[in-house]
């Protein structure tokens, strides 16, 4: 028997994305259960709205400061580990230090960034469970993961009349 | 450009990526042999020692260092202009940013290179790395020249994620226009992009971040590539103005560098409708601006040391006024400042054609600077017996010219490689706010009745 993995439409543009996506809504389809994909952010529509990354910019500083943390003790270690005589100025010597540290702060700072961004988008993930060449044409997908075979035809209809251009279903087969 | 889809957009700017015409294979043969004739005069040299280059007693830094701080320089073309107009939401900057930043990322390459070319036995350039060795001796951490290995990879790392992060969508656009081994790649590159809401809110934010990060870490590199000579006892490099100085002019030959790089990509990749006269014009007058800056820092710095009169200083001010230094010197203020100041302040001059040629002397004239700053200084320190001279040979020379090949060279690869404009980018920058529909809106309250 053929299980209904998702349902999608694709909307020529973000006026009917959106009222696709109200249209889903309106169907009771839960919010975590609705996928948008998009070629260009659509910042300024409601569909485009997911949960923002408020936690990201302080992951950055956390990061830059477990890098200064890094330099300032390789810059230490290494001075105190060959003391070279230094005529009774200090063996760790301050300003090369701090250099180091900014240097390795702003290292950190941006590994973690970085290190975030994959995380939080969940990349990579070569084998998306929806996606739809077509994204990359234009077009916006709205789209309903696992939905019940009962609501099918419905999700279909809601998604045609909202202005889809096409409404396609994903399934696989699984054993009865 | 009002009237493209996002679909005529995206042909436009992947038309450059599909096939190789005649003329670019020619152009890539001229500099390949460039580069070539380069790797061999290098060979010529590590084979037979830093002898065979013009470097002698007491000029130990010549083109080699000449270079590596004009490379440098020239790389805050990119991540530096791309990072302060992203944070100042400049909306023209768009087409520009990934031009920047992908000649930021060469010229960076090219500019770390040199400290290895320059070695005298560069297979131990790894000693720079800090690493305990067997004996127990760590890199000396009050060197300038290691932090300029932090500064330097610090940057080069930031530079590259600030391209590569905000060509991932892009990549996922040419996968899906591509069939084949060229899907695979872009696949592979493109790590499973889909475009999620989520996707395109953390991308945002983490170029917002890193836009803040870079921004710091591009002064203080050039601020460090400075400390290598103002924290010598050297006549005219042990001064305070060294840092902003050598930020300035970086980012003066890094404006110009890049209007040269738009305005070659303009015409022969055929980007007219994309690269318009508004964004050079934008360039021109932050170019203006830098040369006015540029020429109020030399004449800071000559004033300050006139006037104190110091015996060993003078030496070298006068060296580079009217000595034999001289001819560059003022070569170099035609270059920087007497050719393009016209071309730039006065508006009917301030085409594309004009800033590319007010470009093009202030990439000359800021090499020249470098090369003043470097080698008088060197040929005539304190003591006047051991003042001498310097002359490069063919080694240094065909290096030189090696490294502008292979910057065209990375440049034309990298241009058939991945959209030189951001496509995304751009299509993003032609939404309209939302507009409110009582038609849509009344079809809304229906669908959620």
């Amino acid at each position: 028997m053929a299980t209904v993995n998702s349902i999608y439409g694709l909307f020529p543009g973000p006026h009917a994305a959106e009222r696709g996506m109200n249209a889903l809504r309106a169907a009771g389809v839960a919010p975590d259960k609705i996928v948008v994909m998009s070629p260009e952010p659509f910042e300024e529509y409601g569909f485009a709205q997911a949960d923002r990354p408020k936690w990201m910019p302080w992951l950055a500083p956390l990061g830059g400061l477990v890098g200064g943390v890094c330099g300032f003790s390789l810059a230490w270690y290494t001075q105190t580990a060959y003391s070279q005589i230094t005529g009774g100025m200090p063996i760790v010597a301050p300003w090369p230090t701090a250099i180091i540290v900014y240097e390795l702060t702003m290292l950190g700072a941006i590994l973690t960034t970085v290190l975030t961004l994959l995380i939080g988008s969940r990349l990579p993930n070569w084998k998306p469970k929806l996606y739809d060449p077509e994204v990359s044409h234009g077009k916006i997908l709205i789209g309903v993961l696992d939905p019940s075979a009962a609501a099918r035809a419905d999700l279909e209809n809601r998604l045609r009349g909202a202005g889809a251009g096409e409404v396609k279903v994903t399934s696989s087969s699984a054993a009865d | 450009m009002a009237q493209k889809t996002p679909e005529q957009i995206s042909d436009d700017l992947l038309r450059p990526l599909s096939g190789v015409s005649a003329r670019y294979l020619a152009a890539m043969a001229c500099l390949l042999a460039i580069v070539i004739a380069a790797a061999f005069a290098f060979g010529w040299q590590v084979y037979n020692g830093l002898g065979v280059s013009g470097l002698r007693s007491p000029v130990y830094w010549g083109f080699y260092i000449t270079n590596f701080v004009f490379w440098i320089g020239l790389s805050h073309a990119g991540t530096l202009i791309s990072a302060i107009l992203r944070l100042a939401n400049a909306t023209w900057r768009r087409p520009v940013t990934r031009c920047a930043e992908v000649i930021t990322v060469f010229a960076l390459l090219i500019g770390a290179t040199f400290p290895i070319v320059h070695l005298g036995r560069p297979w131990l350039a790894f000693w720079l790395a800090p690493y305990p060795s067997e004996r127990g001796i760590w890199p000396n951490f009050r060197s300038p020249l290691l932090w300029d290995f932090f500064a330097i990879n610090t940057y080069l790392i930031g530079s590259v994620t600030f391209l590569l992060l905000p060509m991932i969508p892009d990549f996922a656009l040419i996968r899906d226009r591509s069939s084949g081994w060229k899907q695979k790649i872009y696949g592979a590159v493109a790590l499973g992009w889909c475009g999620t809401p989520r996707q395109w809110h953390r991308l945002e934010k983490a170029m917002q971040i890193m836009a803040v990060a870079i921004i710091p870490v591009a002064v203080s590199v050039h601020s460090i590539v400075s400390w290598d000579f103002a924290m010598a006892i050297v006549p005219m490099w042990h001064s305070t103005i060294f840092a902003p100085y050598f930020v300035a002019g970086a980012i003066f030959s890094g404006i110009a560098a890049l209007i040269l790089a738009m305005a070659l990509l303009r015409k022969f990749l055929h980007l007219e409708e994309y690269l318009l006269p508004i964004h050079f014009e934008n360039l021109g007058k932050l170019l203006l601006v830098m040369s006015l800056l540029w020429v109020y820092f030399v004449f800071a710095e000559r004033l300050t040391t006139w006037y104190g009169n110091e015996t060993s200083e003078m030496a070298v001010f006068w060296l580079t006024q009217t000595g034999s230094y001289s001819p560059l010197f003022w070569t170099m203020v035609t270059c920087n400042f007497l050719i393009p100041f016209p071309i730039l302040a006065i508006k009917k001059l301030r085409t594309i054609t004009g800033t590319a040629i007010a470009s093009f002397t202030i990439v000359i004239g800021m090499w020249l600077e470098r090369f003043l700053i470097i080698v008088p200084s060197l040929s005539h320190k304190y003591l006047p017996y051991s003042w001498g001279t310097y002359r490069p040979t063919w080694v240094e020379i065909t290096i030189t010219a090696g490294t502008f090949a292979a910057m065209g060279l990375l440049y034309m690869l990298f241009s058939k490689a991945a959209p030189i404009i951001s496509i995304w980018e751009l299509k993003w920058g032609r939404h309209e706010e939302p507009v409110h529909d009582p038609v849509l809106a009344r079809r809304d309250e229906e669908a959620m009745a």
